[in-house]
């Protein structure tokens, strides 16, 4: 503590309460995640510790109405957490966020019933959630799932497997999108909650991965599953348009966690820049160093910009916001895996080595330009609106 | 369970510069926290209430800006915060920042125990917890490190000795001094933060105290502060050069000189 008074660079807008928000998540990754980042990495350890600090400081209450005892913030205020959850750790921040994503259909589309009965345990963070869309033969085409959801007295009986699921294991309740009419296609999807513990509901092998190694990424398995019929999310036939939009919605939060992960990057670079000393002087009088820091900076700005414009977009209650929110997450995640790359490529050698922690950052950084919508998938989605709209800005 | 917690705010750093011309202290850019061992007595007095139900009152005397430091209370779980602030309280010693603190307890619903931390940071005396019991004439214990049990008329705790430490039952109302490894500080939640921030803290003035202004601040206090200084840097010592042979004659050359031998 230097007291030195940060110069603040950009207005961000944000409101009392936000930065309320964004100060006491910094205060979390510092005190809590910091100490422990680099043990959850290397045990591949799930964060409950953390999840507990996180629940106690009403972290996951931002994103939940205040009827459901939330505190009444949208896909901003979800960002800000997570944006500084990951600048510590991005493994920690994807644990949180992933219980925003299990929730969003809930929010969105769920009967008053239903809400009442969950929304106030995620927002305590009494229990986690998670989605679970993708499977084996289906990725980017989310059309392709296989998993079935048959109709039979008083409920749904659930055949299939999720691969990659953020958080299972460990969450207590599922969104599970599952084929209710295998003839019809992406129009005969459907969403369902599923507790844990529910009979035919286990949890296959947990992935070991490159990066965000603190989370947890497990297979879901459903074997005669009987979920019942009050648990189905909307109506029968409209899971696959739900989960468009709730994607639309849950991408400015990969691109926050980007976001955090860069600004990580780019302080410890910069760190480090001031104190290596090589031919006499620090590294950051070396006009190559500052020309890669300059550009570091640059980009981990614009993309934190674009990150809180397209949450803010879809806050205001913009009726179709598929753009905007693939930009934020395209541009911020690319961000991230330049910015980390650089980083380690400005502390050399040790940048290299796992003593230090910037080669996790890269690790980690590599996930976001992949889930939730490879980058590749996203800029065609953002090309075909382009198309539509001949390229004019409306 | 009704606990008073004292608390002081002070300058959050531990290279606290001093002014050579005013013989003050430099706060400028220095940011203000609460003492440290003052959040561990904080804590200890949400955790009882937390435990046997009951309320958690944070007091502070100091300027203004004090207010901050107890707006922090609220945010890690105090009900209720009073600030005892008047230019006549400025410049109290430790007897009458112990008497104004006596006075504003008194005047408050009854309480079953006074929490302080074991001493502050700034002025480093740990006075102020002992003197505050002798005022109020109920009994004190120092350096507690474990509440054990508190039955609503007698409370068992451990208190830290050098050989180990003790455990002790004290009649309430009571008077204890915590040390730091009495329990870890919880960090605010945002509902709490929104608490602490629209609270109304009130400000009791000597005249609220129904206090003489001779019994507080520079007049009442028994003590003065002639001159704050910096420790001069102390002469680092003579670093004897040649091989050993050499270095033992001059080692005796020295002592000799300055008749230690």
């Amino acid at each position: 503590l230097t007291g030195r008074k940060r110069r603040v660079i950009l207005e961000y807008f944000l409101n009392e309460q936000q930065k309320m928000i964004k100060s006491l998540a910094r205060r979390i990754a510092e005190e809590k995640i910091l100490p422990v980042r680099a043990e959850l990495d290397e045990k591949e350890e799930f964060p409950w510790a953390i999840m507990k600090d996180l629940a106690d400081a009403d972290m996951f209450r931002v994103f939940i109405p205040e009827e459901y005892e939330g505190l009444g913030g949208g896909c901003l205020e979800l960002c800000l957490v997570t944006e500084e959850l990951s600048r510590a750790c991005s493994g920690v921040a994807i644990s949180y966020a992933a219980s925003a994503l299990g929730s969003f259909l809930l929010l969105e589309y769920g009967s008053e019933e239903q809400k009442r009965k969950y929304l106030p345990d995620i927002a305590s963070g009494k229990r986690l959630a998670a989605f679970a869309l993708t499977e084996s033969t289906a990725g980017s085409d989310a059309s392709a799932i296989r998993t079935t959801a048959e109709r039979e007295r008083g409920g749904y009986v659930i055949n299939g497997t999720k691969q990659f699921i953020t958080n299972g294991g460990e969450a207590e309740i599922y969104t599970v999108i599952a084929l209710t009419d295998k003839t019809r296609g992406p129009r005969g999807a459907s969403a369902f909650l599923i507790e844990k513990d529910t009979p035919g509901f286990s949890f296959g092998k947990k992935e070991r991965k490159m990066g965000i190694r603190a989370s947890s990424t497990r297979e879901l398995i459903f074997r005669n599953c009987l979920v019942p019929e009050e648990n189905m999310i909307g109506r029968e036939g409209m899971g696959f348009i739900m989960t468009m939009r709730l994607l639309d919605k849950s991408r400015p939060g990969v691109g926050a966690q980007a976001v955090g992960l860069a600004q990580g990057a780019l302080e410890a670079a910069v760190d480090y820049a001031r104190n290596r000393v090589q031919f006499g002087h620090p590294i950051i009088s070396l006009q190559a160093v500052q020309l890669m820091l300059a550009d570091m900076a640059i980009q981990v700005e614009a993309a934190r910009l674009l990150v809180y414009a397209a949450a803010r977009t879809i806050d205001n209650g913009a009726k179709k916001f598929t753009e905007e929110s693939a930009m934020a997450k395209v541009f911020a995640s690319d961000t991230a895996m330049k910015v980390t790359t650089d980083a380690v490529q400005i502390f050399g050698g040790v940048g290299y080595m796992k003593d230090y922690p910037i080669e996790k950052m890269m690790r980690d950084a590599k996930i976001t330009q992949i889930y939730e919508g490879s980058n590749q998938a996203l800029r065609t989605a953002i090309a075909s609106e382009l198309r539509k709209r001949k390229g004019m800005q409306e | 369970v009704n606990i008073v917690v004292c608390i002081k705010q002070v300058p959050g750093t531990t290279e606290v510069k001093i002014d050579s011309q005013t013989n003050t202290l430099i706060r400028e850019g220095i940011k203000n926290i609460i003492n440290p061992f003052d959040t561990y007595a904080l804590e200890e007095g949400v955790r009882i209430k937390e435990r046997y139900g009951g309320k958690v009152i944070a007091i502070s005397m100091g300027p203004p800006q004090a207010g901050e430091a107890l707006r922090e209370a609220i945010s890690v779980g105090a009900d209720e915060a009073i600030l005892l602030s008047d230019s006549a309280l400025a410049g109290a010693d430790t007897l009458a920042t112990a008497n104004t603190l006596a006075r504003a307890i008194d005047k408050l619903e009854p309480y079953d125990l006074i929490i302080c931390g074991r001493q502050t940071v700034d002025g480093d005396t740990g006075q102020v917890g002992p003197e505050l019991s002798e005022m109020l004439g109920i009994p004190f214990v120092a350096y507690v490190s474990k509440i054990e049990e508190i039955d609503g008329e007698r409370m068992r705790v451990q208190r830290m000795i050098e050989e180990g430490h003790e455990v002790i039952e004290m009649p309430l109302p009571g008077v204890i001094t915590v040390v730091k490894d009495i329990n870890l500080p919880r960090l605010p939640s945002l509902r709490r933060l929104a608490k602490a921030r629209s609270a109304v803290i009130p400000i009791w003035t000597p005249r609220e105290l129904d206090i003489d202004k001779h019994a507080v601040g520079l007049s009442g206090s028994a003590t003065k502060v002639i001159k704050i200084f910096s420790p001069q840097r102390v002469h680092r010592g003579d670093i004897l050069q040649g091989d050993l042979e050499e270095q033992i004659e001059r080692l005796i050359d020295k002592l000799k000189e300055s008749e230690i031998i």
